[in-house]
């Protein structure tokens, strides 16, 4: 049977030449780079080589001094937010966020309520935006740390960053950007685009899991989370994890170095699904921006039928999805995110994620066009809520 | 996640869709919270289920539910498919996630409400086609015509 993987948004494939790059650092040069001799200082070295590649995809000005390795995107978000909260708590104890992001940036941020910190969860429009305006509303006195993602996880949507760092800029307060999803897709610039602090993830552009990276403007001080030896200039104890951080270099290296070609390409393909899906299934709502939308993002309600079974039918034919159903994560709510974005209980139910990688091709997108209506059909016969 | 049963279940359900002459029928569950059963049972003269069928909206074991408690009460008579629990829904699947098994309860349900109408309907107690009961969970109970009408 054919095999389809259009999860790219969970996780990627590894790309060949990142693995390459990352098998001498599993293999024959097992130095620690804290070490002084010379097994210590090759791999010293290829560490100090990926904290280039990674400062030189995003702009970064100082590479030694701006990007720390960290074990993944949900380290770096607790890092900056508790670092923040820690850190700035005399200035104030307020923190500003949207009620769409992740669960890394979520559930840290209840966590510091609880702990007597006061946070704003700005809600979203249709599409799943919040505005530059929202933002400079919500911004008080004791405001300390404004984070916002950069494009959403499960509808796409890309935010406004560079207007809500200016906003940023002009008041006064950091501005955190959880761009896990963003980076080695759309460009991502920290400079240009206002950004103090990014988190990124190696796996979500077809780098190793367990290993993902954080940028700090120079100036800015963020306690280390984990403590314990002098790795990372004192902001995050523990041995490196260097043939994932090879990796992750190499990836980002790969996934920026022509990016506004290989986004033209997977935002032709995107758009090629979604208006296949909406041409051959009726009754179906296209979750997120139509424009404003992470290159490989397509994300549907489908009326009267449930996503988890939707999944299952997916998978009995090869294809691999997601979806924002209660029913996929034994939870009894739906997705948070289109919940916040307005869609009714029933119709959040039903919602189904694909998300394209660099590996997708144009007959995987054929197949899924194939499959998809006819598990529709099958489903909806079954459903007591379809007159069809 | 699911065991070879319930995929078999889910992949090719037994019993499923409306039946013709059906004179009890039950609908359970809530499309807010992501599960509506609803279970057709034609009953003849000396109380026997001569014919069962059902339609879920739901996930895979919402289904495969459906489609097992179906085969368990076709043929039996309306006491013994009163008799019918989750548990025995469950046991025939050869087990379920623990949390779906809430679609095993809805399934029981299901064919209890369906029985409910169909005794109703002897007694002359309604001329209603079907009976509806909340899923149990806080949300307001929806009558399933509604549910149809939302985001058309």
């Amino acid at each position: 049977m054919k095999r389809v993987y259009m999860d790219n948004a969970a996780t990627t494939s590894l790309n060949k030449e990142v693995f390459d790059e990352m098998m001498p650092y599993l293999t024959e040069i097992y130095g620690n780079p804290s070490s002084l001799h010379t097994f210590g200082q090759e791999a010293h070295k290829a560490v100090s080589n990926a904290r280039q590649q990674v400062a030189k995809a995003i702009n970064a000005a100082d590479y030694e001094r701006e990007i720390i390795f960290t074990g993944c995107g949900t380290e770096s978000d607790n890092m900056v937010i508790k670092g923040i909260a820690e850190r700035y708590a005399k200035k104030g104890k307020h923190i500003i966020t949207s009620a769409v992001e992740h669960h890394a940036v979520l559930y840290t941020c209840q966590y510091l309520e609880k702990t007597g910190y006061e946070v704003t969860y700005l809600p979203v429009d249709e599409f799943g935006q919040v505005t530059a305006e929202q933002v400079r509303e919500a911004i008080r006195p004791d405001t300390i740390l404004v984070t916002i993602m950069f494009g959403n996880n499960e509808v796409g949507t890309i935010m406004p960053i560079k207007e809500i760092g200016a906003v940023c800029r002009e008041k006064g307060v950091f501005f955190h950007t959880d761009a896990v999803q963003a980076i080695g897709h759309v460009k991502v610039d920290v400079q240009d685009m206002n950004i103090d602090m990014l988190s990124i993830s190696a796996h979500k552009f077809h780098g190793p899991k367990g290993v993902g990276a954080l940028y700090v403007r120079k100036g800015i001080v963020i306690p280390s989370l984990l403590v314990g030896g002098a790795q990372e200039r004192n902001k995050r104890a523990g041995t490196e994890n260097v043939a994932g951080i090879v990796g992750l270099g190499k990836a980002i290296e790969l996934a920026c170095a022509d990016i506004e070609k290989t986004s033209e390409r997977m935002i032709a393909m995107r758009d090629r699904l979604i208006a296949g899906i909406e041409s051959t299934i009726p009754e179906i709502k296209l979750n997120g921006h139509r424009t404003e939308r992470l290159p490989g993002n397509v994300n549907f309600s489908i009326k009267y039928i449930e996503g988890e079974s939707i999944l299952l039918m997916l998978d009995l034919n090869g294809i691999a999805a997601s979806s924002g159903s209660a029913c996929t994560s034994g939870a009894l709510d739906p997705s948070h995110v289109l919940l916040e974005m307005g869609l009714p209980h029933e119709i959040a139910h039903g919602s189904v994620r694909l998300t394209l990688g660099d590996d997708t091709t144009d007959a995987d997108v054929d197949y899924v066009l194939e499959v998809l209506p006819r598990i529709v059909e099958k489903l909806r016969r079954m459903s007591p809520l379809w007159h069809g | 996640m699911y065991t070879e049963k319930v995929m078999d279940h889910f992949s090719n359900p037994r019993n499923m869709g409306e039946i013709e002459g059906a004179n009890g029928v039950g609908m359970v569950g809530n499309a807010k919270c992501g599960d509506i059963m609803q279970m057709f049972l034609k009953i003849n003269d000396d109380g026997i289920i001569e014919d069962v069928g059902f339609k879920t909206f739901g996930c895979g074991a919402a289904v495969a539910t459906s489609s097992m408690a179906t085969e368990l009460i076709k043929g039996k008579s309306v006491d013994e498919a009163l008799k019918l629990t989750n548990s025995a829904v469950v046991e025939a699947l050869e087990g379920l996630p623990p949390a779906k098994l809430h679609c095993s309860v809805l399934a029981e349900e299901a064919v209890k409400a369906a029985i409910d109408n169909y005794n109703a309907r002897k007694e002359g107690r309604t001329d209603e086609e079907c009976n509806c009961i909340s899923c149990g969970h806080d949300h307001e109970h929806e009558h399933h015509e509604d549910d149809t009408e939302e985001e058309a």
